[in-house]
């Protein structure tokens, strides 16, 4: 965070950093302040516009295009960083010749499947230097092998276990050509993919003007290189679309050919919403994954230990993924004690398997359909957070048991009461059969753990105070609720029982008498389990055993509880060190605070720049050295070069930076990982009213769709009934409310300084439809019609995209429909749809259609049909937006969901 | 006129005498004002903490004075956030202090019109025992293939993301232990 104050030039894209993450934005001011230049993107202007040099609005879903214009800017003008890209990045890789770009395949790229609607990605893999001869399976030359397909690596989100480092390569011999000429290079394909994406096509997606472009194009690159960097900055407005992951993507290419990646004041910077939601992906309360990154076995792929092994890491390949195994084992220890031993493969048979993607929508959608019978609501509050409130309540209506745990009566805990299907008459109090307990949750001062902060810092919170009342922690409430089942079990000879009954849940009290919470960090750090050492907790994940001789539920943390010292508790105070600040919290891994460091030295080990220096090789010392704990093996000289083909950490040259890639280099070209393609091209959102200018195909053909009668969506582009909703509608958040608003709107406080539910909208669209600042207006969507005060503003801009004017409407998505809190307001969020991310699984909700009229919306059984009215004048069916393939009269279109 | 009023206590010979051309200092306290002591300089302890609400993760100081939390501000020391917060963090006293705040565990009968009080060991007693019932009834050993599921389907969870790496931890592990696996939180969202 702090690091952002050493950028020459931050470009905020997809994020209004200054309200929603205003105490960092500090560091940006800071910046500001010593002359670096401030550019923010965002459909609105916000205070983060206003306090920036320059704001650039932009058309919601359109960023590819713009950073797309930005690549091609940068090869066409040869404004890379040329030592950089060819040393450190893929760019110099020869990719296999079979794979076609979607310039070829107009807007597919090579291994499409009609049938699944995914890619097979073999064709994306490297050339290999193993020629013609070698068929052994495993190898990157050999196309088909070693290559799961995109359909099964997408329904089990395979795209979040690149959490801590990209996928499993078969092993590390590549072929290059450092000059980029072959056009097979990675460096070649990208000039020719992004060849259309001129500052015209910019003008045309994206609403952005030519000066605009250039601008940018100039202030981003002016300020990077040896001597300078630049920081981008992103939130949820990247994440939250149908190629949320590939936004991400097209950032880490300008960043990597600009040489911004591992350098002080570069990267990109996510900025996340809630305290420990990193915490919450690295030890994942996730289905698809284990904590650390592993991946949940998957039945058919990884039914026994040796097929687990092989897939979550190759031996071969380089870098520290090659240990996935010594990780596995010691949390598979680390759960099963002295149960998982080597003759049962450490009881791998005891974890449960996934068989297709059972995410929250995925699970949502069993609800209603009867499947599942209980339901924990951890402070979370779906009802009103999630996309498509509607189906959200209504889901929760088929349960027979609810377990709500929360500060406050949250929309979720009431909705079978106060919920607006109750005032439409949809469903009774009476009909609905959920049982509900509601169980009243501790705060951060009523209990002892750890948070990790979006730059992977762990910060230990001490309890200042005893809960009040029934209030409980989380920690005493799952620890009790494991016991009282372990109790219920504890007869039965049940095979199914074993993992929970030979599950180690045995924590020391504390002195209140509560399951010890450091004792929880201390497993999560991991221990040696043998030899003179056993007992003592391990220093590094690199201790890390495939024996069972070491234990440790999660690798990644591993050190943060070294020589038995809570190290999330560290607090030497800012002032009296450096900028790092290592000596307060724990940065996972190793307490490293700027991830790929090694890239801030050149490839001889000596800073590229006496401005930008960050860590570089001391030849005397013969250690690597500097402001920060290398991420490299820290006595491996930049000389060094490994035997052709070996693997693991010892396979990484002394200049290879990017230590968890397979091959140590940073990738402009996705190989392997990406389930929507190895670079990322511009699609339309699922609903758009605009048609996708680049390809016959308008939007994502990997996303993930769901054919539903409760889940209708806006025709788009220039098909017939799209006119019905005509404007673009986005989400956000506001300073004084946190999401689903939880933890805001039973504050007083909060609830003041903003009460009331609004949209934001031009004077233009205002004029256009009538609306009055500060009177009501109802918005529809295909879904569902709410309503909500006025604001007429200039802070949105219509955007003319083709000719025609384009506008948006802002919605904070703050407000449920409740009883209890003290501001309540219809949800922006049931306006949404559900289709998703196909790499992760996440919902698009910062782009859809819908129509705005003044006045205030109807309700009871009239609201049913002002939406089902709507419905029918654009012709929605349960196919509008649901066909994967578009544009291709031949092809069948395949729909089935994920 | 009072006695101990002079000449020197005129406001603006104050606000003079003590350097507050902006009168916004001494120079305006009242007697009132003067005897206030902040709920900082009276607390029992200090703690240090970490703000609940977004992933900056501002340092907090928490003020607690007969085992009551009196104040909550930033801590200056932490090097991210060096003593600020926003109107969350700071809000944040109220948070847990809220009348509002449930204090206690509530039970919904199925069909029920309106809450019941529960005994919080009776809830998690009951808890334990529908965990136990509907795992049994939506249990799946094998799928179509043969192939190991060793699940349940019958069993989902919702949130994390606000919750300490600890406790995401047990959650995580008891769950994969049960065979549920439709566990979910925030950052999927
Ligand atoms: S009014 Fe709110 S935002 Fe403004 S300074 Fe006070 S606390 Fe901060
Ligand atoms: S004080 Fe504000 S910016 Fe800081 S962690 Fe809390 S919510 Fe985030």
């Amino acid at each position: 965070m702090q690091d952002l104050s050493n950028a020459d030039c931050i470009v905020i894209q997809g994020s209004n950093m200054a309200e929603c993450h205003p105490v960092a934005y500090q560091w940006v001011t800071e910046a500001r302040l010593k002359g670096a230049k401030v550019i923010h993107i965002d459909p609105r202007f916000t205070r983060t516009s206003a306090t920036a040099d320059k704001h650039i609005p932009i058309r919601a879903g359109s960023d590819v295009v713009l950073l797309g214009a930005l690549i091609k800017f940068i090869l066409d003008n040869e404004l890379y960083f040329k030592e950089y890209v060819v040393a450190y990045t893929n760019a110099a890789t020869l990719v296999n010749e079979d794979f076609q770009d979607t310039e070829d395949l107009d807007g597919l790229f090579s291994g499409y499947d009609d049938e699944l609607g995914s890619y097979a990605p073999d064709t994306w893999a490297y050339a290999s230097s193993d020629g013609e001869g070698d068929e052994s399976p495993g190898t990157i030359g050999g196309p088909a092998a070693g290559h799961e397909h995109g359909q099964s690596q997408s329904e089990r989100s395979a795209g979040d276990q690149h959490g801590s480092g990209g996928p499993a390569l078969e092993h590390a011999r590549v072929l290059r050509d450092e000059t980029l000429q072959d056009p097979n290079t990675v460096f070649q394909i990208l000039k020719r993919h992004y060849a259309r994406y001129t500052p015209e096509m910019v003008a045309d997606t994206c609403g952005i003007n030519v000066d605009d472009f250039n601008y940018l194009a100039k202030a981003v690159t002016e300020n990077s290189g040896r001597e300078r960097t630049t920081a981008f900055v992103y939130a949820v407005g990247w994440t939250q679309h149908t190629l949320g992951a590939q936004f991400i993507r097209t950032a880490a290419i300008v960043q990597l050919l600009l040489g911004n990646m591992g350098r002080p004041g570069g990267g990109i910077m996510a900025l996340r919403g809630h305290a420990s939601i990193q915490g919450s992906t690295d030890i994942p309360t996730l289905y698809n994954i284990l904590p650390g990154y592993l991946a949940m076995p998957v039945a058919g792929l990884h039914d026994t230990w040796e097929d687990y092994v092989g897939a979550i890491g190759n031996k071969e390949q380089k870098g520290f993924w090659a240990n996935a195994d010594t990780y596995a084992v010691s949390l598979l220890k680390a759960w099963w004690g002295k149960a998982a031993t080597a003759e049962n493969d450490w009881r791998f048979d005891y974890l449960p398997r996934l068989s297709g993607a059972h995410g929250t929508y995925q699970t949502t959608m069993a609800m209603l359909d009867g499947e599942v019978e209980g339901y924990f609501l951890l402070g979370q509050n779906p009802a009103v957070g999630s996309a498509h409130g509607r189906m959200q309540r209504q889901a929760m209506a088929k349960l027979k048991w609810l377990v709500v745990r929360d500060f406050n009566m949250i929309e979720s805990a009431t909705f079978w009461k106060d919920g607006p299907e109750i005032a439409s008459g949809e469903l009774t109090t009476e009909g609905i059969e959920t049982e509900v307990f509601f169980l009243p949750a501790a705060a951060h001062t009523e209990k002892s753990g750890s948070f990790t902060q979006t730059q992977r810092m762990l910060q230990w919170h001490h309890q200042a105070v005893q809960p009040p009342g029934d209030c409980q922690s989380e920690l005493q409430f799952f620890f009790e609720l494991g016991r009282r089942v372990r109790e219920l079990l504890a007869d039965s000879t049940d095979e199914r029982d074993r993992p929970l009954l030979d599950l180690t849940w045995d924590y020391p009290a504390d002195e209140n008498g509560d399951p010890d919470a450091e004792a929880v960090l201390a497993e999560i750090n991991g221990r040696h389990l043998t030899g003179d050492k056993a007992g003592q907790p391990l220093s590094a994940y690199t201790e890390m055993k495939a024996d069972g001789s070491t234990d440790g539920g999660c690798w990644i943390y591993t050190g943060v509880y070294a020589d038995g010292v809570n190290h999330a508790a560290d607090r030497k105070p800012g002032q009296e060190q450096d900028l790092t600040a290592l000596e307060w919290g724990w940065a996972w891994p190793a307490n490293r605070r700027i991830l790929y460091n090694r890239a801030s030295a050149d490839p001889e080990g000596k800073p590229w720049s006496e401005r930008k220096k960050y860590i570089w090789w001391d030849e005397e010392q013969g250690r690597w050295t500097g402001h920060d704990v290398p991420d490299f093996v820290p006595d491996k000289a930049p000389s060094y070069r490994p035997e052709p083909g070996t693997g693991g950490a010892a396979g990484l040259a002394g200049d290879d930076p990017f230590v968890m890639q397979a091959d140590g280099k940073g990738w402009l070209f996705a190989p392997k990982g990406m389930l929507d393609g190895p670079l990322p091209t511009h699609y339309e959102p699922q609903e758009s009213p605009v048609r996708n200018p680049l390809y016959a195909q308008q939007s994502n053909p990997a996303r993930k769709v769901f054919p539903r009668k409760d889940n209708l969506w806006s025709p788009s582009g220039d098909e017939p009934g799209a006119d019905v909703y005509p404007f673009v509608f986005t989400t956000y958040r506001l300073t004084e409310h946190h999401t689903a608003g939880g933890m805001s709107r039973w504050l007083p406080y909060l609830s003041e300084l903003q009460p009331e539910f609004f949209c934001e909208v031009s004077p233009e669209l205002a004029a256009e439809r009538g609306l009055e600042n500060g009177g009501w207006a109802t918005i529809v969507s295909g879904r569902a019609a709410i309503e909500a005060r006025v604001m007429v503003t200039e802070r949105m801009t219509p955007l003319v995209i083709r000719g025609r004017t384009i506008h948006q409407v802002g919605l904070p998505y703050h407000w449920g429909v409740g009883g209890n809190a003290v501001v309540s307001g219809d949800a922006a969020n049931d306006l949404l749809g559900v289709a998703l991310d196909p790499n992760v699984q996440i919902q698009e909700s910062k782009a859809g259609s819908c129509d705005i009229v003044p006045g205030r919306r109807p309700t009871g059984e009239a609201l049913l049909r002002l939406v089902a009215e709507y419905q029918s004048r654009a012709g929605s069916t349960v196919m509008t937006g649901n066909e994967l393939r578009t544009g291709h009269p031949e092809s069948t279109p395949d729909t089935r969901g994920g | 006129m009072d006695p101990k009023k002079t000449l020197l206590s005129w406001p603006v010979v104050r606000q003079l005498r003590s350097g507050d051309f902006l009168g916004r200092g001494p120079s305006v306290t009242s007697a009132r004002t003067r005897g206030l002591e902040p709920r900082t300089s009276t607390a029992d302890k200090v703690v240090q903490s970490v703000c609940p609400y977004c992933a900056v993760g501002c340092g907090q100081r928490v003020f607690v004075k007969d085992g009551r939390v009196v104040q909550i501000e930033g801590d200056p020391d932490s090097p991210v956030s060096r003593g600020r917060l926003c109107p969350k963090g700071s809000a944040s006293e109220q948070l847990v202090n809220n009348p509002g705040r449930q204090r206690k565990a509530l039970y919904r009968r199925p069909g029920g019109a309106d809450w019941e009080p529960i005994e919080l060991s009776t809830a998690v007693e009951m808890i334990a025992q529908r965990f136990v019932e509907s795992r049994r009834r939506t249990w799946q050993d094998h799928d179509e293939h043969g192939r190991p599921l060793r699940r349940t389907m019958g069993i989902a969870s919702l949130g994390g993301a606000t919750l300490d790496n600890e406790e995401n931890y047990l959650i995580k592990k008891l769950f994969t232990a049960a065979g549920a696996i439709q566990i979910e939180n925030q950052a999927r969202i």
